[in-house]
């Protein structure tokens, strides 16, 4: 089974006796409410998906991974872990001080003890991490709406945010490392996505899963923006392409919880990361890996894995171009495996593909299956009753 | 071969395998199955002894899996068992 990053995996939950007395020791603490990217890093931090941090970042390795992809260690690491200010109490707290991280309901999940305090540039941060500072960018839009004070230490978690979706596929990596085991997998490639999956990426998929024991299908579910389509709708196509499509004893299904960063070729390394916590060996990495918009270049987050030693990432990138159906070939292929023309290859564009699905009309089976485009059909019916 | 008893010990080893080594050596530039066996026991001390592999190095593959305790592991199959996953 492959090493967690950094050797370890972190488990930051607490229980029994020491869970209660936190719990009771939390009514007395400044109350910091956690958004929705913090309380997904939170869990993820606290069963170890985010080894090795064991809390939110300090600004040592704040600084280090905006600059340098690393944190102050040397391990690598492509995206801050931040935990904001929400108030200017918050601003005011000082490092030694324990904090009780709550929910939106107000309950305590966990006890932050503060190490650090510290004032950042977000228009720097954006342009380190996203490569842009537009604030059309949802990313830089995130930036824009926290404060640019963070605090950052180790973290207890005495509960886990509630879940009402997926609670059937929420997996840990604990959980997910003694799946792999129990089923006499070695090499596991992992498969990232925000999207349905259509006949592309499921080539890629089962490309990868011909050199691999098995496949972790791990979407996203964590807030992405709000053009992204549902994380309950693609997760229906998601099932019903398994059903159909997948053999069932090669594929494990499950949700990554994150928060989607938009931020290109760092969050291809940052999802990678985090994949081998899941215990994947191998990291699926298509065509604008996490990109929004026109940001970032086609195969950038292909070119950023170049820039480490590969034993200091360790989980093995399984790179493809851009795939499609070719009807010359008869098959699907990619740029690399195809010769012929794009007049010989069915690629429809985002636009194009909406708009059949919006007047009900399914696209060809070369691009998605019949199956996927009806469950998105009969969701943008739904929307537009709404 | 020295001759100075002072320098030689008597090693024992069963008869029927003195008799098939002596059978071995004929017609080979041993001229006893002492001299034979010296002449094997010589060559294997001169080997290089191996060096085992340090308990870290050995136990590393397992070690990202197995630090799970058994109560972790347990709850694990349990709640994957449950989940339909097991």
């Amino acid at each position: 089974m492959i090493s967690p990053h950094g050797g370890r995996l972190i488990d930051r939950t607490v229980s029994g006796e020491d869970r209660e007395r936190l719990t009771r020791e939390a009514e007395h603490m400044p109350k910091l409410p956690l958004n929705q990217r913090e309380l997904a890093d939170l869990e993820m931090i606290a069963t170890g998906a985010m080894s090795p941090l064991t809390g939110f970042m300090t600004e040592a390795d704040y600084h280090s991974v905006v600059d340098t992809m690393r944190l102050a260690n040397g391990l690598v690491w492509s995206i801050p872990v931040v935990l904001s200010a929400k108030s200017p109490e918050h601003e005011r707290l000082q490092p030694g001080t324990q904090v009780a991280l709550t929910d939106d309901a107000g309950r305590a999940l966990a006890v932050l003890d503060l190490a650090d305090r510290y004032q950042v540039d977000h228009d720097y941060e954006g342009q380190m991490v996203l490569r842009t500072t537009d604030e059309a960018h949802p990313g830089v839009q995130y930036l824009k709406s926290i404060s640019s004070i963070y605090l950052g230490g180790n973290i207890h978690l005495m509960r886990h945010p509630e879940h009402r979706d997926f609670l059937r596929y929420r997996l840990e990596p604990k959980e997910t490392r003694v799946l792999f085991a129990a089923k006499g997998w070695n090499r596991i490639a992992a498969f990232q996505t925000r999207n349905p999956i259509h006949r592309a990426h499921e080539y890629l998929q089962k490309c990868a899963l011909e050199q691999v024991d098995g496949l972790l299908i791990h979407p996203l579910v964590g807030e992405t923006k709000k053009d992204d389509i549902p994380a309950e709708v693609r997760m229906r196509c998601y099932e019903e392409l398994i059903a159909h499509y997948y053999p069932r004893d090669r594929v494990v299904l499950s949700v990554f919880p994150a928060a989607m960063r938009y931020a290109g070729p760092r969050e291809a390394i940052f999802h990678a990361l985090i994949r081998k916590n899941y215990g994947c060996t191998h990291f699926i990495v298509g065509r604008d890996h996490a990109g929004v918009g026109d940001y970032y270049g086609t195969y950038e987050a292909h070119a950023i894995f170049g820039e480490f030693d590969p034993e200091d990432i360790a989980i093995a990138p399984l790179f493809f171009d851009h795939a499609f159906y070719c009807r010359k070939c008869g098959n699907m292929a990619t740029t690399k495996t195809c010769p012929h023309s794009s007049e010989e290859r069915a690629i429809f564009s985002g636009t194009r593909v909406r708009q059949m699905l919006a007047e009900g009309e399914l696209p060809p089976p070369e691009f998605t299956r019949p199956e996927v485009a009806q469950i998105l059909i009969e969701s943008m019916r739904r929307e537009d009753k709404q | 071969m020295p001759n100075n008893s002072s320098e030689m010990v008597t090693l024992k080893i069963p008869r029927h395998l003195y008799q098939r080594v002596s059978q071995l050596i004929e017609g080979t530039g041993f001229r006893s199955v002492t001299e034979f066996a010296t002449y094997v026991l010589r060559d294997l001390a001169a080997q290089p002894r191996p060096v085992p592999p340090a308990p870290e190095k050995r136990a590393a593959p397992k070690r990202a899996a197995a630090r799970m305790t058994q109560a972790e592991l347990k709850a694990a199959r349990k709640r994957l068992r449950e989940l339909g996953y097991l």
